[in-house]
């Protein structure tokens, strides 16, 4: 194939550049077979991209305390050089909006595009996680109902009152999310239509749950009452919502919000390593199907492979620098290792991949990106070769031990069991704890029982009682919280108000 | 289908309204932590912003999550030595203990993070963090944050600026310079052509002539026409009145703090005469371009010390006041001549004086130093009842109302009407 001339040699950028950049990468990505919602792409400042990153990246969101000790926190480690800010950020809307700041050279833009506009955005279109769970045409629409409504009710209840029901719920956001059921998605316009009629309703479904009318002779026979909630309930902020006996209709709405925003960043936090490593794998593949065009520059990939190779750098466990396994790298590698597999497998890889060893990469990948999460992604696509590159290992810590035992390396009896313990380590489920509405003592004090089923022993942290605090403010009535084991022993026990310690003897 | 959207002139203050929820949030801990600055720095800096430190963990938000302890099985990059059913010791401060998210940055800072969190906020919060607790009336706390004042005055024209400021005459100027110089070839050839024509005209008539001064007039009809389609006035032609700012030209002011260090003068005490001084600095700041502080402290004798000593170093013995005013009448005399300065005294004390000197006092005071002085302040700050030092400056306020102030302290929030008195005196005097 005949050269052609490069589309740019300098370090600066201009939008026509950048409109030839993206229109040459969209064309390739295209080629690929990556479908994408439309892109926005905003050039904005460093500062902006300071409030992008205070306001959890979204364009708009509503006003809060803990946005703006995010945002002095940035701008201080950032005009003290301590950090340096993303080069982008990149919104699951439709159009997927993606963030370029200006002090980027062309070559980043570039790799901004090709990593964001192509990258996460076709994950975001892909994925099944994110498709079951947001809805990306209404997420901005639903943000700017979110915020006039809760700019409302500071204006009616007092910025006090807001902000004490937006803490508490921020302490639980992690507790709002249904993890089997499918949400009705989400529109601006029917959310507020319905307003009122769930106010109504709402408050209906309380007095029922808080009925004091006395009932019939036969009905009134307390042995036979049922618990409440007859199984337990993950969503605490749904459960809380539903049925607090003493929330105001506009504070069960913004529990509702709160927990309505915690469920479209849901799917996010389960597929870091996946949507990280898809994106890398992509601005690697579309910037060097770029170079093979002619299209850049060796200088351009110069630039390009020294970005792209400090994104996906592991620091090994002992280095100072090491924080935990880089995302980026993990999933970067796996993305490039399953296309390995395909297109060179070893005998190794077709005894342990049978299923894709040597089948066509882009449909396998595609498969892959779609239909997985962290956990299960790792749990099916880990290889020896990759655990052997990056030189895993498994440590078993228990604390009643003084001595940490390393249960497997990258050896033929320890693949598995590296596997399955880096797959178990991204699962929501193990690395938070598990936490459920248990009882609610309907007949008695009105008191709420959450239950901790503890997995692998692990107890709670000290700030435990802050939360509870959080939770009382909500419940509005005695809140307990207790410790299982599978077993069903009673471990730990925190309450509020903390009882006295007389009675816990 | 992409689009591409500059954003970079919108708004850039996008957080400002969180950012005033923190500071309002943590209010306490920020005041507490701005007192702590007060008394670190000196007062002559005290008109700036700063590094805010408060501690981390009032501002937490706590979320559930896993403890120490349990059992765990991290993977980790990066192998070197270890083989299976190796066993080591526990590393000390994380590391194998961490929590169960090994793969999120974040494990670190819920783990330890305990260290504080410190932010930058700016000259006009600081100062507001400041006189919170002293009650300034909001106009006063305005004019005190307020920048030196400025004048503006005229410096030549620019060829930018805001279509109020256009200058009609010289951007007309502007123009006609212009179509000067860019239709300066079409009027040579216009002169050349008319000269051929004039030629022509005395030539005899034939056709030949008829038919070349035919084109040449329409040579010169064409470029007559595209003299004029230069248009008449253009964007660059533009000129505006460009107006720059300048501080006021204002005198010279000299500000003595004079402070009793006597044993009587606890410490608490000195805080609040700190923040009598720091307003009166503060105000002079605004209303003087080049302001001078001179410390003298006393107890029976008088000294003259920089602002370290005076505030923090401590003495004991009786007490003397007169010992100050003599040294501070010395000074004026010596250094401050009453043409070139503006000359402002504060005074603290608790009151407290030995029996025979409150008499010399108003003696000093009378004849060497109200003479010269703009303003005399004394602020006592004391529970108890007053002494014989207040008795013998009651006479003196009684004579001098204008320029000799006095009020007793109990707390901070009394020390604003003193000052008060200095302002209404101060727009009297420029009205």
């Amino acid at each position: 194939m005949k050269k052609k001339q490069p589309i740019s040699t300098g370090a600066e950028w201009t939008f026509e550049l950048i409109e030839k950049y993206d229109h040459e990468i969209g064309r390739i990505a295209a080629d690929f077979g990556l479908d994408t919602y439309p892109n926005q792409i905003e050039v904005i400042t460093s500062e902006q991209m300071m409030d992008a990153y205070a306001s959890v990246g979204m364009p708009l969101n509503y006003h809060h305390w803990s946005y703006g000790k995010q945002f002095v926190e940035t701008e201080n480690r950032y005009k003290r050089g301590q950090m340096g800010l993303a080069y982008e950020i990149v919104i699951n809307s439709n159009p997927c909006i993606a963030y370029l700041m200006e002090e980027n050279t062309m070559t980043t833009q570039a790799l901004v595009i090709a990593h964001a506009c192509y990258g996460h955005n076709s994950f975001f279109k892909g994925n099944y996680l994110f498709q079951t769970w947001t809805d990306a045409s209404a997420i901005v629409d639903y943000l700017v109902f979110a915020k006039r409504y809760i700019a409302q009710c500071e204006e009616r209840h007092g910025i006090d009152e807001v902000e004490s029901i937006l803490d508490a719920c921020h302490a639980l956001m992690n507790y709002g999310v249904n993890r089997y059921l499918r949400p009705k998605p989400l529109t601006a316009d029917e959310e507020k239509e319905r307003l009122d009629a769930r106010e109504e309703y709402n408050q209906r479904h309380i007095n029922r749950l808080w009925n004091t009318i006395p009932k019939k002779e036969d009905e009134d026979d307390t042995h036979k009452l049922p618990s409440y909630p007859l199984e337990p309930e993950e969503n605490i902020l749904y459960f809380i919502e539903k049925n607090a006996p003493l929330l105001e209709p506009w504070q069960r709405e913004i529990v509702r919000i709160v927990r309505k925003i915690a469920q479209y960043f849901y799917p996010q936090r389960q597929t870091q390593v996946m949507n990280e490593g898809w994106a890398c794998f992509w601005h690697y593949t579309l910037l060097h199907q770029l170079y093979d065009e002619g299209l850049v520059n060796d200088g351009f990939m110069m630039e390009f492979l020294h970005s792209h190779t400090s994104v996906v750098y592991q620091p090994p466990f002992d280095s100072d620098h090491f924080s935990g396994i880089n995302p980026y790298t993990l999933g970067y590698n796996m993305m490039q290792d399953i296309r390995r597999i395909c297109e060179n497998p070893t005998p190794e890889d077709r005894e342990w991949f049978p299923d894709i060893a040597g089948s066509d990469w882009q449909t396998t990948l595609d498969h892959a990106m779609r239909n997985y999460k962290d956990e299960s992604f790792i749990l099916q696509f880990l290889s020896p070769h990759l655990i052997r590159e990056l030189k895993l290992f498994s440590i078993i810590d228990d604390s009643e031990k003084t001595t940490l035992r390393v249960s497997a390396i990258h050896n033929e009896p320890g693949y598995r069991k590296i596997r399955e313990d880096l797959s178990a380590q991204y699962n929501l489920g193990n690395r938070e704890p598990n936490i459920q509405v248990y009882n609610v003592d309907v007949r008695g004090n009105r008191s709420l029982t959450l239950r901790h089923f503890m997995h692998n022993n692990q107890p709670l942290a000290a700030d435990t009682d802050e939360v509870l605090k959080h939770i009382h403010h909500l419940w509005g009535f005695d809140v307990h919280l207790e410790s299982v084991t599978p077993k069903n022993i009673v471990m730990a026990g925190y309450h509020y108000p903390p009882k006295e310690k007389l009675e816990l003897y | 289908m992409s689009y591409i959207i500059d954003r970079r002139l919108n708004s850039k203050k996008k957080s400002a309204v969180n950012r005033q929820r923190f500071l309002r949030r943590y209010k306490k801990q920020i005041k507490q932590a701005v007192e702590e600055s007060i008394k670190k720095r000196s007062i002559q800096d005290m008109n700036r912003g700063g590094q805010i430190t408060i501690a981390r963990q009032g501002t937490s938000e706590p979320v559930f999550h896993h403890g120490k302890g349990g059992q765990q099985t991290p993977v980790y990059p990066g192998n070197k030595e270890f083989d299976t059913g190796d066993e080591f010791q526990r590393p000390q401060g994380g590391g194998g203990g961490g929590g169960g998210g090994a793969g999120q940055g974040q494990a670190s800072n819920q783990g330890e993070g305990e260290d504080d969190f410190s932010f930058s906020i700016n000259q006009e919060e600081f100062l507001d963090f400041m006189f919170d607790g002293l009650e300034l009336p909001y106009l006063v706390k305005k004019q005190l944050m307020d920048a030196t004042l400025f004048e503006t005055h005229r410096a030549g024209f620019t060829q930018a600026g805001s279509p109020d400021k256009l200058n009609i005459v010289r951007s007309l100027r502007a123009a006609h310079a212009r179509r000067i110089a860019l239709s300066g070839s079409h009027r040579n050839e216009i002169r050349e052509l008319k000269k051929q024509l004039w030629s022509l005209e005395n030539e005899p008539v034939t056709l030949e002539r008829n038919q070349q001064m035919h084109t040449l007039r329409e040579q010169i009809g064409v470029l007559e026409k595209n003299k004029k389609k230069l248009p008449f006035i253009d964007d660059f032609d533009l000129r505006y009145n460009n107006i720059v700012k300048t501080p006021m030209p204002s005198s010279k002011a000299v500000m003595f703090c004079i402070m009793d260090v006597s044993g009587s003068m606890t410490q608490s005490i000195k805080e609040i005469a700190k923040r009598f001084f720091i307003l009166l600095y503060l105000f002079l700041n605004r209303n003087y371009k080049q302001i001078e502080v001179v410390f003298v402290r006393h107890h029976t004798h008088a000294k003259e010390v920089d602002e370290e000593e005076f505030f923090y170093s401590r003495e004991t013995g009786g007490t003397i006041v007169s010992s100050a005013l003599e040294l501070t009448a010395e000074i004026l005399q010596e250094r401050y001549p009453r043409h070139e300065w503006n000359i402002y005294i504060a005074q603290a004390s608790d009151g407290d004086n030995w029996e025979g000197d409150s008499h010399r006092c108003s003696e000093l005071l009378n004849e060497k130093i109200l003479p010269l002085v703009q303003y005399f302040a004394y602020v006592e700050i004391t529970n108890g009842p007053h002494q014989n030092l207040w008795h013998e400056y009651q006479q003196i306020h009684d004579n001098h109302p204008e320029q000799f102030a006095m009020q007793p302290i109990e707390d901070m929030a009394d020390i604003f009407p003193v000052f008060r008195r200095l302002f209404e005196r101060k727009t009297k005097g420029e009205a």
